[in-house]
């Protein structure tokens, strides 16, 4: 798909009034269109292929793709830097930031950097604690938090001034997200949670994984109430679970992952256990697209990236789009590289 | 200790309002403050602030202290030092992710901010980032000199 006044396909788009970023994905969510985005696992090394390849196997079904920071408080290449690949390509990234490793000079000059390098969408997160990943005996940062984080950004952004008052001369166009946990305690509070982001500056929400529609309902008419639906666009967090055994490994181990024991028992009772989590996944897609205020899906698929293509495929959500991906089009690829 | 620091929470309610007027009347001491000094009073004082709420809350001393806008939970007692909400890592027991022998201060904000009157909507206040500076302060000082319109 390509918009009308788009002038190379992958470079960034006109702002349009009311835009905040120069990027695809919030065209393709203010468009009203379902979004979907992924999580690209980062690697181990630093050889540049390995981020084109695992970006390559989502060609086509997703509108981003998240550039994780350290995610489970492991070491891996850079959310900035696999941002700087994807973008030299024309990759839409949605750059996450985490308060566990940085302070407020650091991140706001990775704000700055990210947008120079043509990043449009950055989530603002606080991290997992350093005690779930490889180096435990790491000084937690937590400088800020993501509330704080947010509106560190939204400065940035609105007001052109660093946190010290500072000015600074071209702001970064930014759509600015957060995560949110429907499934966690307090349950009751997480809504009014939401609003606080929603407040500091949030435009876009990626929530954790969903096995549990009906948590998810009473979450988003709690949305409703507080009068958010027209005011975030909320994707809602899905991922293919590959067998009952990793499925009740994950909700004992990885907090904040609330897995009801229908599903553990679905699973189980099935003979190709992998198939039927993507048969899972596919159905979850299906009931959550239906929910108002529902944007988009945000597939994780840990170590399983290479099923998103299909399980978007079949769960039909994209309806027949294809969103762009670098070397869609030949032809306009072609004068790309010759400008 | 953290027995205590439940015991507080539980009594939220009732702490608020003594801190309220606790706070009202240090506001009316202020003349004698400033007639001491606050540059002379901020040693003893940081003290007496340290003990009293480092046994009521177990309290970091960040010196910006927001008690009553968390349900009387210090939030410095998050691992993460999250001012504004809980993180998506809080057990289904309510426990800490990164401390799961601790309940988590948030869930224990919110049971304490609904006994607060007012208590949620103080919770739904964004609250600004830490300024670092301000560690191992009064926080007691500072709001009298913000609450007289002095220069903290």
């Amino acid at each position: 798909m390509n918009f009308e006044d788009e002038p190379v396909p992958g470079y960034p788009l006109p702002i349009l009034a009311g835009y905040s970023s120069p990027g695809r994905f919030e065209r393709v969510l203010r468009s009203g269109l379902f979004a979907v985005t992924t999580e690209l696992d980062p690697p181990d090394s630093a050889d540049p292929e390995d981020v084109y390849r695992r970006a390559r196997v989502f060609d086509g079904y997703v509108d981003a793709i998240n550039a994780t920071d350290g995610s489970g408080a492991n070491c891996h290449m850079s959310s900035m830097a696999v941002c700087a690949l994807l973008t030299r390509v024309g990759y839409a990234p949605v750059m996450q930031i985490s308060c566990r490793d940085k302070n407020r000079i650091a991140i706001q000059g990775d704000i700055l950097g990210g947008a120079a390098m043509g990043v449009c969408n950055v989530l603002c997160l606080t991290g997992d604690g350093v005690q779930a990943g490889d180096h435990p005996q790491a000084l937690p940062v937590f400088d800020l938090d993501c509330m704080t984080l947010l509106e560190t950004a939204r400065t940035l952004r609105d007001e052109h001034r660093f946190l010290s008052g500072r000015k600074i001369t071209y702001a970064p166009r930014v759509l600015l997200g957060a995560a949110e946990n429907p499934f966690a305690l307090p349950t009751e509070w997480r809504a009014q949670r939401l609003a606080k982001k929603v407040a500091a500056g949030a435009q876009f929400i990626q929530t954790q994984w969903c096995y549990d529609p009906p948590l998810l309902r009473a979450f988003m008419r709690h949305v409703e109430e507080l009068g958010l639906l027209d005011k975030v666009f909320i994707l809602v967090g899905v991922g293919p679970l590959r067998s009952a055994k990793s499925a009740e490994w994950i909700r004992t181990h990885v907090p904040g992952v609330h897995i009801p024991d229908a599903v553990v028992a679905r699973l189980a009772g099935a003979q190709d256990q992998a198939a039927e989590g993507r048969k899972l996944c596919i159905d979850l897609i299906q009931e959550i697209r239906t929910l108002k205020g529902v944007h988009g899906v945000h597939v994780m698929a840990f170590r399983q990236e290479h099923t998103v293509a299909e399980i978007i495929e079949r769960s039909g959500v994209l309806n027949g789009r294809v969103p762009w991906y670098p070397g869609r089009d030949p032809q306009t690829n072609s004068t790309r590289k010759a400008s | 200790m953290y027995a205590v620091r439940q015991w507080s929470v539980r009594h939220a309610r009732g702490l608020a309002g003594f801190y309220r007027a606790f706070e009202s009347v240090l506001v009316a001491m202020s003349p004698l403050l400033r007639r001491i000094g606050y540059t002379r009073l901020e040693r003893p004082v940081a003290a007496l602030e340290r003990g009293v709420k480092g046994v009521l809350f177990d309290c970091r001393m960040c010196g910006q202290c927001i008690l009553s806008s968390t349900g009387m939970s210090c939030p410095m007692n998050c691992p993460k030092n999250l001012r504004n909400g809980p993180c998506g890592g809080v057990r289904a027991n309510g426990h800490c992710e990164v401390r799961p022998e601790m309940k988590c201060v948030w869930v224990e904000a919110v049971a304490g901010a609904a006994r607060i009157e007012g208590g949620l909507q103080a919770l739904s206040q964004v609250q600004v980032a830490v300024d670092r500076r301000l560690q191992g302060r009064s926080s007691w000082l500072r709001v009298v000199r913000e609450r007289t319109g002095e220069t903290a």
